[in-house]
């Protein structure tokens, strides 16, 4: 990581819930200028994270360090530097466009005249000036999304906080916001960002953990990731129902790295996908279709866990 | 610093700094909350009109239907009144209660359990106090905004007897307090919008009953000490003795009751909003 300021600091983080273990034990920091991701399925413990994160939940025990500070005791004043985009949008229905900026900055106590000058700016880099005066709720989801994350940047944070910032938004709704973020990256700002998405954490995040259970099942770039947890290549195949199994049974003979044999498909991991496809055809084996792609961080999260990300 | 809401926060300031303890955002209270009630009360505005009127019009109907029915009535100090210059001020504590109890109540609940408005202001620097606070703050000062028409209308019906009048405007804004605390800290216990029956079970007996319309001495002793007890029966004490110009050190007790219920309820509220949003 170099000698980059680390801005998020946490060493056996740990959140309870009664008897529920939601985060155990958990280990990572965070350098300024990162693009950080959570990739895990639902019930993995991100969100308990990212809401200690925000200094809105006090962890059970364990250590937490933002920004050089300790939430429980300077929650106020880390707060004043983050930028939170929470699951639910939380925005204010009672209030139009430009007044939940407003107000939202009156929150942080900025003063009137900085935040017209910013939400004229940011309600433009979220392509909204023209529902400026417009209520909230007839907004698309990814309007409102948009909204929400021009709101968590009215106080120029230092850190900007996403929990599952595209979860519910149509594909071309998501690629505007992506893009948006990508280009927030761009200018250097911290994003950490909880996703179960492979392809958003694929394309945003620099470095990830994967979690699973409350546990941090592994950490890297997305890149290393893959290159540690599976094959460069993985070859998809289909077959009739009812030969499905009498199939998977013939493949364990293949010299491939890995199978897993799942109730739809069997994924063959193997470092060239068009040989494996021809030895599978040479085993006398006709699948229904067959797909040869590249490791994803979905084949990661299924080597380490055994499950689907959406599961 | 504005002056406006500062001096709404006068009352008490160190005991209200104790009674949020900890819950403290930036030291700015609840301010910026008030700002976004007002904003979205832009909107609203008509609402705020027919909360003004709903004091004229009982007042009103008292003047023209049962003023003219009832004589003259025993006022504080032994003293005979007439019988609108006897329910008025009761008719002002009823409403200050009324508002306050809905601002407190209805419209906490709602940005609790559906708007989210208090999820995304705990994300900022404000804490579970400042929303507290903010809330209240706001139900007093539309309690404000009606006590002073109120006012203005008893003169204009030439009902103003006494310069002890005046007190009655601050008197209002601790009547709301004191039911805005206590409105919030209750609204946090609600579970569903069938909870609020209580609210109504509250608050219509003490305003059928307080000694809105009858002097205490209609109750035989053991009723009288319940009535005493209740919180509306201490704001209309106040606000009658004020208005009818019979002013005496026993209501510095009724103000102490409902300062204190007021700090009470703030306290709560905000320690309980810190268990409901910051888990």
């Amino acid at each position: 990581m170099g000698g980059a300021e680390i801005l998020v600091r946490a060493r056996g983080l740990t959140k309870r819930f009664g008897d529920f273990h939601a985060v155990v034990g958990i280990d990572f920091s965070i350098s300024r200028g990162e693009a950080f991701g959570f990739l895990g399925p639902n019930g993995a413990g991100k969100s308990s994270t990212m809401r200690m994160i925000g200094c809105v939940s006090p962890p059970t025990s364990g250590e937490l360090t933002i920004l050089g500070l300790n939430p429980v005791t300077d929650g106020p004043a880390i707060r004043a530097r983050l930028g939170v985009v929470p699951q639910e949008n939380t925005l204010d229905l009672e209030l139009t466009v430009r007044e939940n900026l407003l107000v939202y900055g009156r929150y942080f106590g900025l003063p009137r005249a900085v935040i017209r000058e910013r939400s004229a700016m940011l309600l433009d880099f979220v392509q909204l000036s023209d529902r400026a005066g417009d209520q909230v709720e007839p907004l698309s989801g990814g309007m409102k999304r948009r909204l929400v994350i021009a709101r968590s940047l009215i106080n120029e944070p230092d850190i900007l906080l996403l929990d599952e910032p595209t979860t519910g938004l149509d594909p071309q709704a998501r690629h505007i916001v992506w893009d948006r973020l990508f280009r927030l990256k761009q200018r250097g700002v911290t994003l950490i960002l909880t996703t179960h998405y492979m392809d958003e954490a694929e394309q945003l995040c620099d470095r990830l953990v994967v979690m699973d259970g409350g546990r941090i099942a592994a950490e890297g770039s997305p890149r290393a990731l893959i290159q540690r947890y599976s094959t460069p290549e993985v070859l998809e195949l289909r077959f009739d129902p009812g030969d499905h199994e009498q199939a998977a049974e013939k493949l364990r003979g293949l010299p491939a790295e890995r199978l897993e044999v799942l109730a739809d498909r069997v994924l063959i991991y193997i470092t060239n996908g068009d040989e494996a496809l021809a030895a599978v055809r040479g085993l006398g084996l006709e699948p229904l279709t067959s797909l040869v792609r590249r490791s994803t961080l979905e084949d990661v999260f299924l080597q380490l866990t055994g499950r689907h990300l959406d599961d | 610093m504005s002056s406006g809401p500062a001096t709404l926060r006068m009352p008490l300031p160190g005991l209200l700094g104790r009674a949020l303890a900890g819950g403290r955002g930036h030291g700015r209270g609840g301010l910026p909350l008030v700002e976004r009630n007002a904003r979205a009360y832009r909107h609203l505005w008509i609402l705020l009109v027919a909360g003004t009127l709903e004091p004229l019009f009982y007042l009103l109907s008292v003047r023209i239907g049962l003023g003219a029915l009832v004589g003259p009535v025993t006022g504080p100090g032994g003293r005979p009144v007439g019988y609108t210059e006897f329910v008025a001020p009761a008719l002002l504590a009823t409403s200050s209660m009324n508002g306050a109890v809905y601002d407190s109540t209805f419209s906490v609940f709602h940005k609790l359990k559906y708007a989210k408005v208090y999820d995304a202001a705990l994300a900022t620097p404000l804490g579970p106090g400042d929303v507290a606070l903010g809330e209240i703050t706001w139900a007093l000062s539309r309690g404000l905004l009606y006590a002073v028409t109120f006012l203005l209308v008893l003169a204009a019906l030439g009902l103003i007897h006494s310069a002890w009048l005046l007190v009655a405007v601050p008197a209002s804004v601790l009547i709301g307090f004191a039911f805005a605390g206590v409105g919030m800290a209750a609204t946090t216990y609600m579970r569903s919008w069938k909870d609020f029956d209580f609210v109504i079970l509250a608050t219509l007996p003490m305003f059928l009953f307080s000694t809105t319309f009858y002097p205490l001495s209609v109750y035989p002793r053991g009723l009288q000490i319940v009535v005493e007890c209740t919180p509306l029966y201490q704001a209309v004490t106040l606000l009658r003795g004020f208005s009818l110009g019979v002013v005496g050190p026993a209501m510095l007790g009724s103000v102490a009751y409902l300062a204190v219920l007021g700090l009470a309820g703030v306290y709560v509220a905000s320690r309980r909003i810190r268990r409901l949003l910051l888990k």
